[in-house]
């Protein structure tokens, strides 16, 4: 059993170099240690200037994500053992960019994820009189896995086309759209596909699918942009059969 | 590591950052897919769809040869019969048979069906799929063994 495990970590000490590179750590090995363990123990014990984010250790906050050799995974929730003997890479997002060492900008992301009007729309609010809006487990199964998603932005670390098209909106952000889309109290469908339909909407997808393989919290947002094509294509051919139906 | 850009002191840039050296930067490089086995299937995938549209433009040719007459059609159908082409079938005919077998495993992705309070299985989805192209090849044979 090895006594202890190598980490090299992407340093980015913004104030004071302009360039970041790998510093090399050596922390004790244990079974029961998460890659976050480690940066914890670096951070009491070797080098107080090492920053990251982290808060509830138990993968629900979703600050914590980092690539670690090479992938993007939940800190708290990626076990050192899986990269024995090691050395373990860590390194801050890719396709974010980097505050300082593995720490990212997310500014970018929070703007998109309000863009797609993630909030139940109404025609027309009903008066408190009438009493509230019912959702029964059946409707509420439509859109839940959707609503699962803890922002953790490991699909858009995932995501090549991200990547490429910096402004395209991206998984977790088209997932959140779906989930307003199929809840059966909001009417606001169409307002989304307008933001949607447009260039760095749905259609800038291939489907490259690695999205849903790294997201923490099995919300499948792959699944929910091939679904919002269909629907798109489907009301497309309505409109083009049934000109006359329901617009 | 990637190549590497320093962003300039932008606006959007917190008050941390415009103070110190900046946001770091890291770009996809071009051969972004080739690292990853998932990856290079997909591009695989993504080309093979030139063999469909080859596929496509062979029929299209041919119906036009149709339309041209009686001769310049035997014309067409010697040229299909040349090692040449029977090259070309050969090796888009696997890369269409990829294309096929990749997407139909992706329909469950696309399709999420609903009967009453059960959600369809993927695999039935995917199956129903394959059955629906076992029953068109089938007829297509059928129609060309018996006319
Ligand atoms: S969809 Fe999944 S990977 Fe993307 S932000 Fe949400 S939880 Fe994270
Ligand atoms: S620390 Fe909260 S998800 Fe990892």
């Amino acid at each position: 059993m090895a006594e202890s495990i190598t980490l090299e970590i992407f340093r980015y000490l913004s104030e004071s170099e302009t360039k970041p590179a790998f510093q090399t750590y050596e922390v004790p090995f244990r079974r029961d240690w998460v890659i976050l363990d480690a940066l914890n123990y670096i951070k009491d014990n070797l080098d107080g200037t090492l920053s990251f984010r982290w808060s509830c250790r138990m993968g629900v906050c979703g600050s914590c994500g980092m690539m670690v050799d090479g992938t993007p995974v939940l800190t708290c929730a990626t076990f050192m053992e899986k990269f024995l003997p090691g050395p373990i890479r860590v390194e801050p997002l890719v396709n974010f960019p980097a505050v300082r060492d593995l720490v990212i900008e997310m500014d970018d992301f929070m703007g998109k994820l309000s863009r797609v009007k993630p909030w139940i729309i109404r025609d027309e609010e009903k008066p408190l009189s009438q009493g509230e809006y019912i959702q029964t487990p059946a409707q509420l199964h439509d859109y839940k896995q959707y609503s699962m998603c803890i922002n953790c932005m490991l699909c858009y670390a995932a995501c090549p086309i991200v990547g490429l098209e910096p402004g395209f909106v991206g998984p977790a952000a088209i997932a959140l759209a779906q989930r307003y889309n199929l809840d059966n109290r909001d009417q606001g469908k169409k307002e989304r596909m307008e933001v949607l339909s447009q260039d760095d909407g749905i259609y800038e997808c291939t489907l490259v699918g690695e999205c849903s393989v790294v997201c923490p919290k099995s919300v499948d947002p792959a699944g929910a942009i091939q679904r919002y094509k269909a629907t798109t294509a489907m009301e497309w051919w309505k409109s083009l059969l049934l000109p006359w139906g329901k617009k | 590591m990637v190549e590497v850009v320093i962003t300039s002191v932008g606006q959007e840039m917190s008050e941390y950052s415009r103070r110190n050296g900046g946001l770091y930067q890291r770009r996809t490089p071009i051969f972004w897919w080739t690292k990853k086995w998932s990856n290079v299937k997909f591009i695989t995938r993504e080309l093979t769809s030139v063999f469909v549209a080859g596929y496509a433009l062979v029929l299209l040719f041919q119906i036009r040869a149709l339309f041209q007459g009686p001769e310049t059609y035997a014309n067409f159908l010697e040229w299909l019969k040349t090692p040449i082409s029977i090259t070309l079938h050969a090796v888009g005919f696997l890369f269409v048979l990829f294309h096929s077998i990749t997407w139909f495993n992706l329909a469950p992705k696309a399709m999420v069906i609903r009967l009453g309070k059960k959600t369809v299985p993927g695999s039935l989805i995917a199956a129903s799929n394959y059955a629906a192209w076992l029953v068109v090849s089938g007829l297509i044979t059928w129609i060309l063994a018996f006319s």
